[in-house]
């Protein structure tokens, strides 16, 4: 069975529920229904017709479920016939689904696993182990969202940037499960952008593609983190940086830069690099500049300190790395790695245990602990 | 079956035989320390005996309730070592005394010198549900 394909016609079968008059919880409940239903019986009997076959079957499970509802009578009459599809939409169904998904009203917990569900087609259960939390958990923080955003039109755009966020976080901050949440979230942007002409669209894909591309070269066999100047460039998948660098700069020629475009920028100036050696961390500077104008983020701040001390010398990122807050996270792991550099082995390792103490997550603080075993076994010898 | 937890703590216990922090071994010995709980867990889900592994950040706050209308009161971190949680591991067993075979092999992890840590582990059985037939 074509899971794939299952799942990107769920938003077109939620739109058309919505048009012949569903609310958009209850059309959404039918349609995971007949989602449940398909992965049964497809794989022994796939439809000829497959978005047909889910239209009809959500559609009963609509009904089935309006029958059981206390206004029974009054939806009956509307019910009892086949209604002919509402008027042709004025926007895209699933565009439409994407923004509600994405409603600034929800929490981005709430948009992330609304959005993987109603426009991504995975089942609670998916979702669930996804984030590892019980799928009861999930359920609820499903329904509550469906809730939080039953009383938004669902016949007017909404603000694209809160959808890029709510993709972002799924690609950039998924946990592990059967499903691949960064090719999902590629997915998902994808599908996003051929529906919006719009440059920060296009930049959040290229952006995944040029981080996608590198996967299979981050970790090494036994699940530890290569950091980017260790990877073997070999491993990148060139077809897919190809891909991101092609749709990066159509997005740049059309000259309204974002934040999702520049993040994109330097992704390509490392893929462009044939060794770490050869990275040209000057332009890589300039793009921080220009990202730290867009968003004066303190992250950005401290990522363009890294790039500072290749391009300027260590010292020099030392000296763009003290004016800032030290009690951001990861400031100690940059800090230990520029000492490293300017030949300060003591310190550095010193300040690598440190940051290992404070890492955000196990492989960070299994790495950051290596670097530190490793200065220390060579202060030792 | 029975559940327990193992708890790695560093909560009164007497101090492991092979006591070296991470930082100070080599670099081979941490991958070799690594794999061997990477094995352990994937062992054990090979006999439907694991259930679940964490490991949390070394540094938390204390939180209480302050009375109605304001905020709870926070304090610390305290970085304090002796008093640290590192995490811990849930399995599903038939006896006690599995338990306390698969904690023995847990503390067995290579550390410094690719020797045993011998850490203290501690193993607490969890409250269950009552059974249905109690007499």
């Amino acid at each position: 069975m074509d899971e794939a394909l299952l799942r990107s016609l769920t938003p077109g079968v939620i739109g058309v529920l919505v048009r012949r008059g569903a609310d958009f919880a209850a059309a959404e409940d039918a349609v995971q229904d007949a989602l449940v239903e398909a992965v049964r019986v497809w794989p022994a009997d796939q439809p000829r017709d497959p978005r047909g076959w889910l239209v009809t079957v959500a559609w009963r499970r609509f009904l089935d479920a309006t029958r059981a509802d206390t206004a029974r009578r009054r939806r009956e009459d509307r019910a009892d016939e086949e209604p002919a599809p509402g008027p042709a939409p004025a926007v895209d169904d699933t565009l439409q689904l994407y923004f509600l998904c994405a409603h600034p009203s929800l929490t981005p917990a709430s948009a992330v696993a609304l959005t993987l569900r109603a426009v991504g087609g995975l089942t609670t259960r998916q979702i669930a182990q996804a984030y590892l939390v019980p799928e009861a958990t999930m359920a609820q923080r499903i329904s509550r969202a469906k809730r939080t955003v039953s009383g938004v039109r669902f016949d007017r755009p909404g603000d694209v940037a809160t959808v890029l966020r709510v993709l972002y976080l799924v690609f950039n901050e998924g946990y592990s499960g059967d499903v691949d949440l960064a090719a999902e979230a590629i997915r998902l942007t994808r599908q996003l952008a051929a529906r919006v002409d719009h440059p920060e669209v296009a930049g959040l894909l290229a952006l995944m593609l040029l981080h996608h591309a590198r996967r299979a070269a981050r970790t090494a066999p036994d699940g530890s983190l290569v950091p980017l100047a260790e990877q073997d460039r070999s491993r990148w998948d060139t077809a897919v940086i190809a891909e991101g660098v092609g749709i990066l700069q159509a997005a740049l020629a059309r000259d309204r830069l974002g934040e999702f475009q520049a993040q994109a920028a330097v992704a390509a100036l490392h893929a462009d690099a044939p060794t770490a050696e050869e990275t040209d961390w000057v332009q890589i500077v300039e793009w921080y500049d220009e990202l730290t104008r867009l968003t004066d983020s303190p992250v950005v701040r401290l990522n363009r300190a890294v790039a500072v001390g290749e391009a300027d010398g260590p010292r020099a990122g030392l000296a763009a790395l003290a004016a800032l807050d030290d009690s951001l996270p990861r400031h100690t792991a940059v800090a230990a790695y520029l000492h490293e550099r300017d030949g300060d082995l003591v310190t550095a390792a010193r300040l690598y245990a440190e940051a290992a103490h404070k890492a955000p997550n196990l492989a960070e603080r299994d790495h950051l602990t290596r670097q530190a075993a490793r200065l220390n076994a060579g202060l030792r010898g | 079956m029975a559940k327990y937890l193992l708890l790695k703590h560093y909560r009164g216990a007497p101090e492991a035989v092979n006591c070296v922090p991470m930082d100070k071994w080599t670099p081979e010995e941490i991958s070799a320390h690594m794999q061997y709980m990477h094995d352990f867990a994937a062992r054990l889900e090979g006999t439907g005996e694991f259930v679940d592994g964490q490991a949390l950040a070394p540094e938390g706050a204390w939180v209480r309730y302050d009375g109605e209308g304001r905020p709870p009161v926070t304090d610390g971190p305290f970085a304090e070592t002796k008093d640290l949680i590192a995490g811990w591991m849930v399995i599903d067993v038939d006896s006690y005394e599995r338990a306390v075979e698969l904690a023995g092999e847990l503390s067995a992890a290579p550390g410094a010198g690719g020797k045993p840590i011998h850490e203290w582990l501690e193993l607490r059985p969890f409250l269950a549900a009552p059974p249905t037939v109690t007499e």
